[in-house]
């Protein structure tokens, strides 16, 4: 093992004063932030809700239909995540089972491509919605729904993104034997955080009629 | 991840969990969908909507991001965050409300 590689496992095992990993403090400490800067978007879209003077208005355009399958797409891509952790802990955990460990890293790779896949899937159907409500007319300075509507869902969408790279640099990296089971539960922390958003953003953009 | 959390983690949460979980989550959603199809009563379907995300959201929160087995440290950080946004949701509401008349 390279020196470089010896003092990041040794940094790994540093005990700490609150026994808990700093990487994974410091994942928690982020999503407490993104809840403020998600919830301030929602906050505005809510406090602006309704108030347009020229249309297209929201009950005209919005698709339901399609968002609820791109919603259903997004859950599942959660349920993917944690699968693919499982396998990544698995594999951690199968000692000198070689072959054990080669069969789960199989799994966590898979379900991690499953994930991105998904995720990306979930983008399509938001250019799809974009290219739609523009095609309708609505545009990020039309109307006060308009500049709310894609704020919101379009830094949404650009953390959906970013979180399929990682996924993708995740799934590369572990070809490398340079991902642990720690870091793909970071990805996770982050791409479920990204479904919750998107659980709260559903409900009162979509479903509450304005 | 410690080696004692990863664990309890495998104990309580197994593969057969995670997809009934999804289960759980897609009849949620399903539900959520149908009231736009079905008529209810608005000061009926605000909160029924509202506590079906509020469900989803504690399913993904517990089971898939772990909280309801990890250190409570964790938990702190992320409802920290979000109780500020939620106070400040509520009084921008309220504010926005009274000036609007």
């Amino acid at each position: 093992m390279s020196d470089a590689a010896l003092a990041h496992e040794a940094h790994e095992e540093h005990p700490t004063t609150t026994g808990l990993n700093h990487r994974k403090i410091l994942m928690w400490a982020f999503l407490g932030s993104e809840c403020i800067f998600f919830g301030s978007l929602i906050t505005t879209y809510l406090v602006y809700r309704g108030k347009s003077v020229v249309g297209p208005y929201p009950d005209e355009i919005l698709n339901i239909p399609l968002t609820s399958i791109s919603t259903f797409v997004l859950l599942m891509s959660s349920l993917a995540m944690v699968l693919a952790l499982a396998g990544f802990e698995r594999a951690a955990g199968a000692g000198a089972d070689e072959e054990r460990k080669q069969r789960e890293l199989k799994k966590g790779r898979f379900w991690l491509l499953m994930t991105a896949v998904l995720g990306t899937g979930f983008l399509g159907f938001q250019v799809f919605e974009f290219y739609e409500f523009v095609h309708h007319g609505l545009g990020l300075t039309t109307n006060l729904f308009g500049t709310t509507f894609y704020v919101l869902t379009g830094f949404h969408g650009t953390h959906v993104g970013v979180g399929v790279i990682w996924l993708v640099s995740l799934l590369v990296l572990s070809y490398f034997g340079k991902v642990k089971p720690l870091d793909v539960e970071l990805g996770g922390l982050y791409w479920h955080f990204v479904d919750i958003v998107w659980i709260i953003i559903f409900t009162l953009i979509y479903l509450i009629p304005s | 991840m410690s080696t004692e959390a990863a664990h309890t983690d495998e104990a309580h949460a197994t593969t057969g969990h995670y997809v009934r979980i999804a289960i759980i989550l897609t009849v949620l959603t399903v539900m959520e969908v149908a009231t736009y199809y079905v008529d209810i009563p608005f000061a009926l379907l605000i909160p029924l909507l509202l506590v079906l995300a509020g469900m989803k959201f504690g399913l993904v929160v517990a089971y898939y991001m772990h909280l309801r087995y990890d250190s409570k440290l964790f938990s702190g950080f992320f409802f920290f965050g979000l109780t500020i946004e939620i106070l400040l949701l509520i009084a921008l509401m309220v504010l926005f409300g009274i000036r609007s008349g």
